[in-house]
């Protein structure tokens, strides 16, 4: 679905590309940076200790979403610098692409990251020989993780809608929403492998955050009626 | 061992048009390979012959192709001798604003005309990488790199690395100084003579082994009529496409083809840290000769510019280009003229954003190329907007995202991140072109980009996704 979104919405205009990849490469950077203070508090902390492991992952995980956060904000920061920049050089004295389309394809972007680094070694071993959970894990591993990939993917898109929107209006609680979600929905994947406690949240939380975001967007529930009834 | 004449060329930068990065390395032609001595015994490949020297790679960098005359950029009248100043001295007041917006909204347009062809390169190295195993084996060493990696100690194997490294650095200085002196002293028909075979030698030898290998892959039989027809057809068309007159897409699909072959052959027979260390000293170099002012790069390319000439066709990848063009005369004759070089896609023009035929060979674009009707000037002005990057450049930036899926253990992220990285750098870079509005390389920020993001990426992410992922938790 989210390469459907891409195909449909971002692949026509070149502008949308670049900011596109540009969403990714601060998600990437994010990450980056995440893993590095991880990766120094793993080495710097014993080896052997369990509980201390998980409790080091788990620090990580919520640093590394508030990491992530951050840079959503940093990204909006340089695209309202780009926007005026694209006014003063545009012909007809308004940007080319507005704000909201930004926040859009800010979120594909973080979210399309995040989706392939969560998915695509699980991909590649897909293909090979193995069966699933012979370990006496789950068998459905691969059907969840696709799901829940999918659900952050699309997360992602809603919360950069949201995050942008609550930038522009200045609404702090917006924007702390978001970043509560997402701590949120990183939270409830501690409860896997129990699943219903983590993709039944997240869906829940999606479908929320898709409502809102479309109402921010200026849609009404008269638009979809009519979207959905083919009416003109 | 086998032997290899690797001719690099750091691309010269082209003329600075409007702001695209050119930096254009010409790819010096590599003499004939001397004998490979006998492969070692119990080799796999003994069989095979050493692949000829590499024709030397295209220059990497990035030139914006501008055919505007008299704008307030520096004239573009590399690829397309676009019209001369004097053609259009009245328009030139009233179109100066409007280019300069023009330029960079259609910044955007350029990014991603020069974004599809990288990432095709990268994907078909890639794709290779992972699936043929051949590219992966090392059977041996160029011979530009003498000396091997496979010692104990680290700090020798770090010295092997760096002494390759100024050994391909200086071959590659030394083939760049060739070139320009040739470009400089118009031996022309020695230069277009050595492109000639160097092209050939790629798109025949390469090739061949390329299908061979793939065939032999997933043992699908061919005999050897079959293959040599194929391969004589797809070599026959390159060469046309390339040094002459060809379909635009053709033209580029084939560069990007043999971006990727030469990639793959760097991929192979370049020691592991050798690569990442000839990696960043070639970024390093081509900042150094596209800047300073004596670098080799730069004059090659001002030199161009002086003459009104095109940079070889076949070292640079162009966007769009144009047929070249001599001055714009007003008149019915020289219509008829210019119709008659054009090539149908001419139609397109009509269309503004249609791409522009490729180049003719040097030396139709040496003799005064036909003129253009001065009315047409205006539907022309948008079209004539090319990005140009050097063909060194595809070949660096997928010998660095090859390497990167060929050794890296995080496997496709650690690709991914590159593959990101080096899209970014290559924004930044066309960014810097619209700031500076010179040649500048287009190798420096994406190399570096692209090498911190895999050490990165492949010390710091990995272990961290991994956990992750084996807990299946989401961030």
């Amino acid at each position: 679905p989210a390469l459907g979104l891409f195909l449909f919405t971002i692949a026509r205009d070149p502008l949308r590309i670049i900011i596109l990849i540009a969403g990714a490469f601060f998600w990437l950077v994010s990450l980056l940076l995440s893993s590095l203070i991880w990766f120094i508090a793993v080495k710097a902390s014993d080896p052997r200790d369990e509980p201390l492991q998980k409790g080091l992952l788990i620090f990580g995980v919520m640093f590394s979403v508030l990491l992530q956060e951050a840079f959503r904000f940093l990204y909006y920061k340089l695209l309202r610098k780009a926007i005026e920049g694209l006014v003063a050089l545009s012909e007809d004295g308004c940007s080319p692409i507005s704000i909201q389309q930004m926040a859009y394809v800010a979120g594909v972007g973080f979210g399309l990251m995040s989706g392939a680094f969560s998915m695509i070694n699980l991909l590649a071993d897909a293909l090979g020989p193995g069966t699933v959970g012979i370990h006496g894990d789950s068998q459905l591993y691969f059907l969840t993780s696709a799901f829940m990939t999918m659900v952050l993917i699309f997360l992602h898109t809603f919360w950069g809608i949201l995050f942008f929107h609550g930038c522009e209006h200045r609404r702090w609680w917006e924007i702390m929403a978001v970043v509560v979600m997402h701590l949120a929905v990183s939270g409830s994947t501690f409860c896997n492998p129990l699943y219903v406690g983590s993709l039944v949240p997240s869906y829940l939380l999606m479908a929320a955050a898709a409502t809102w975001a479309y109402l921010l967007s200026g849609g009404s529930a008269q638009n979809l009626r009519r979207f959905l009834l083919c009416k003109s | 061992p086998i032997t290899f004449m690797n001719n690099s060329d750091p691309p010269p930068p082209p003329p600075p048009p409007p702001p695209p990065l050119m930096s254009a390395e010409s790819p010096p032609v590599p003499p004939p390979p001397p004998p490979p001595p006998p492969p070692p015994a119990g080799e796999a490949q003994a069989h095979r012959a050493p692949p000829p020297p590499p024709p030397p790679p295209p220059p990497p960098g990035i030139m914006i192709d501008k055919r505007r005359t008299g704008s307030s950029r520096s004239p573009n009248n590399i690829a397309d001798g676009d019209m001369s100043a004097s053609g259009v001295p009245a328009r030139e007041g009233a179109l100066e604003n409007e280019e300069e917006e023009l330029t960079l909204k259609y910044g955007a347009k350029h990014v991603i005309m020069l974004f599809v062809p990288v990432t095709l390169c990268m994907i078909v190295v890639v794709a290779t990488i992972k699936s043929v195993r051949f590219y992966t084996e090392k059977n041996g060493q160029l011979i530009y790199t003498p000396f091997s990696e496979d010692t104990p100690s680290v700090g020798q194997r770090l010295l092997n690395s760096v002494l390759n490294t100024i050994i391909m650095i200086s071959v590659i200085v030394v083939m760049t100084v060739f070139l320009v002196l040739l470009y400089k002293y118009r031996c022309y028909k020695f230069i277009h003579g050595w492109l000639i075979l160097s092209s050939l030698m790629l798109l025949f030898l390469f090739t061949y082994i390329y299908l061979g290998e793939v065939l032999k892959m997933y043992n699908v039989a061919m005999d050897y009529p079959t293959l040599f027809l194929v391969i004589w057809n797809f070599g026959a068309v390159g060469m046309i496409c390339i040094h002459w007159k060809g379909p635009l897409q053709l033209q580029q699909a084939y560069l990007i083809m043999i971006s990727a072959l030469m990639a793959l052959v760097f991929i192979k027979y370049l020691p592991e840290w050798s690569a990442w260390v000839i990696l960043g000293a070639i970024s390093i170099y081509d900042l150094m000769a596209v800047l300073c002012p004596k670098g080799p790069l730069r004059m090659l390319v001002e030199t161009a510019q002086e003459r009104n000439e095109p940079i070889f066709p076949a070292l640079i990848y162009s966007s769009a280009m144009m047929w070249t063009v001599g001055m714009a005369k007003p008149d019915t004759a020289a219509r008829g003229a210019s119709q008659q070089t054009w090539d149908a896609a001419e139609d397109g023009r009509e269309n503004h954003r249609s791409p522009l035929h490729a180049d003719s060979q040097m030396s139709e674009t040496r003799s005064p190329g036909p003129t253009r009707p001065i009315t047409s000037f205006e539907e022309l002005e948008e079209e004539e907007r090319g990005v140009k990057l050097g063909l060194g450049d595809f070949i660096f930036y997928s010998v660095l995202v090859g390497k990167a899926a060929a050794t890296a253990s995080g496997d496709w992220n650690t690709t991914l991140a590159c593959f990101v990285a080096i899209l970014i750098g290559l924004c930044l870079t066309l960014l810097l072109l619209a700031v500076f509005k010179k040649a500048l390389p287009a190798l420096p920020i994406s190399i570096t980009f692209g090498l911190v993001f895999y050490f990165s990426t492949d010390n710091l992410v990995r272990p961290f996704m991994d956990t992750l992922a084996s807990h299946q938790l989401y961030i």
